[in-house]
């Protein structure tokens, strides 16, 4: 007869190889596609029950965070961006290209004088931590109806002014969330002019996403029908360098 | 093996054999034991990413946590509220399998993956997530269709009383575990503890986590107001984790306890041994 010190010390052993084998499975790539299965699943399901429209939660000005906590850049490096800064952002363009009828490059003081939506929206970062603050911009939507999207147009890649380990960051979303109404691209946060540390001059956001889909220090946004040869190839920084996954719904 | 039909509770000679688990439940629980420990270990590394909870709407970190697991100079430390334990070893500061100090909150042995990765532990949370949800739905349906849960897991008034379940918990700590015809049912902490979790903890930590998804809450928002906010959801998450990592932990003690043979048997044939009548076990069959 098995003893019982016998069976726990089995169990134990168990364990041991069932942690030993789940890091074998993460290092093995199939496994890992399996598991990006969990993605497209819950991509797929989050957009089946959730109307295209569907707002974030908005707060009252009331329940903002005392101090919106920056992330990621605080300031990018480049020389460029310096000298932007020290003009107050006045000589710089946001291009918007790629698959559009009609290129543009806007100054943020053109930008500033397009319709806006402001709305007080939460922040989650990916590692857990949430921050409320309230967001002032222009609809993604204006823009990309000013320049005439192109119908083999599938993606929005937002290209950005900071270097993040070997390359700039950059970012991407599908067409759902680009249209969404509260996909905005963010001059100012909590009633002033957006801070260089949350992105300035410009940012996305696009409120149902974590935090990592909204590109801070953007200066182009391009219109793309594949997302294949930017970057790594993934659609974003952090799916390029760290497997995070594209859709940044959950 | 042979199950020899005796008259109730006067068990003598050959020990009876019952059929004690439906096929829905053994294929369930050994399902959901692995599928639970994934999802243990892969949430603790996402909340390594982050080693601090709060109430309400927001919280980052100048913001207060009720709780935190963090390290010193020279100790690792869990703080609750006010209270600061020290932890070095296990939380905070620990010793990892290439002998490196590491002062992410909690160990390697207890986490997926090992070494620290945010992006795969939610790969393999995410993932699995699906796998505890859809098939925890089948057989909670399942499981009201052919009345297990009518028949077997809801406790009885009489078995409510306060006396009734004083009673349990005696016996319980005693170790004095029903035998013969009790035997044949679940006693009624068996019944609360797994009412309280089928019904209760993993709802719970479904829903907390459902709450946490920034693109769910444009679904449900009413759901974020149940739980007072994302952060709140995220700390009832983590506290309905820490409830049913007890509970697994009473769970086996349980059955190391009861015989650990029998016990696991039954939930893998379904078969179980009903334990003799105390005083009756001069011969001893040492499980």
């Amino acid at each position: 007869m098995i003893s019982r010190r016998a069976l726990v010390g089995m169990g134990a052993t168990a364990g041991g190889l069932l942690l030993s084998g789940c890091d074998k499975l993460t290092a093995s790539p199939t496994f890992r596609e399996a598991l990006r299965g969990g993605e497209a699943l819950t991509m797929r399901a989050q957009r089946l029950l959730t109307d295209r429209g569907a707002l974030a939660p908005e707060f009252d000005p009331a329940q903002r965070s005392p101090v919106f906590r920056a992330n990621g850049t605080r300031r990018p490096a480049s020389p460029e961006y310096a000298a932007h800064a020290a003009s107050n952002f006045a000589d710089g363009r946001l291009k918007v290209d790629g698959l559009v009828a009609r290129p543009l490059s806007l100054s943020r003081a053109q930008i500033g004088t397009m319709p806006a939506r402001t709305q007080p929206t939460r922040h989650d970062c990916v590692e857990g931590w949430s921050a409320i603050g309230q967001w002032t911009g222009v609809p993604l939507k204006l823009l990309l109806d000013q320049a005439g999207l192109r119908r083999d147009a599938r993606y929005i890649v937002f290209h950005c002014a900071d270097n993040y380990g070997p390359g700039r960051y950059y970012e991407s979303i599908d067409l759902i969330d680009a249209f969404h109404p509260q996909t905005i691209v963010a001059w100012g946060l909590n009633g002033r002019l957006l801070p260089v540390e949350n992105g300035a001059p410009l940012r996305l956001r696009v409120e149902r996403m974590l935090g990592y889909k909204h590109a801070k220090y953007v200066e182009r946004i391009e219109a793309v029908a594949s997302l294949a040869t930017i970057g790594g190839g993934r659609g974003g920084y952090w799916e390029d360098s760290s497997d995070y996954e594209w859709y940044a719904g959950i | 093996m042979a199950s020899i039909s005796v008259e109730n509770g006067t068990a003598v000679g050959e020990p009876r054999t019952v059929f004690r688990h439906r096929l829905s439940t053994r294929l369930w629980h050994w399902f959901n034991a692995v599928v639970v420990f994934v999802m243990l270990m892969s949430g603790l590394m996402i909340f390594n990413a982050h080693p601090r909870l709060y109430w309400g709407r927001y919280g980052a970190n100048l913001d207060y946590a009720w709780l935190e697991i963090g390290a010193t100079p020279t100790q690792g430390v869990l703080r609750v509220g006010a209270v600061t334990i020290p932890t070095t070893g296990v939380l905070g500061r620990w010793t990892d399998h290439n002998g490196n100090i590491s002062t992410r909150a909690f160990p390697g042995w207890a986490t997926i993956p090992t070494d620290y990765s945010l992006s795969a532990a939610r790969r393999w949370h995410l993932a699995f997530a699906w796998l505890l949800v859809v098939p925890g739905l089948l057989y909670w349906l399942w499981s009201f269709a052919n009345r297990h849960v009518q028949r077997d897991l809801a406790p009885t008034r009489d078995e409510l009383k306060p006396r009734h379940v004083w009673h349990d918990i005696k016996d319980h700590a005693r170790l004095r575990f029903p035998t013969g015809e009790a035997a044949t049912r679940y006693n009624v902490l068996q019944k609360l503890a797994y009412v309280g979790v089928l019904f209760g903890l993993l709802p719970l930590l479904v829903l907390t986590g459902l709450a946490m998804s920034p693109g769910f809450n444009a679904t449900w928002p009413w759901l974020l107001e149940v739980f007072g906010g994302r952060q709140s959801a995220r700390s009832i998450h983590f506290l309905a984790m820490a409830g049913m990592a007890g509970f697994i932990v009473v769970h086996l003690l349980m059955v190391v306890l009861a015989g650990p043979i029998n016990e696991v048997r039954s939930m893998i044939t379904g078969r179980y041994r009903l334990p003799r009548p105390r005083g009756n076990t001069a011969a001893g069959d040492g499980a």
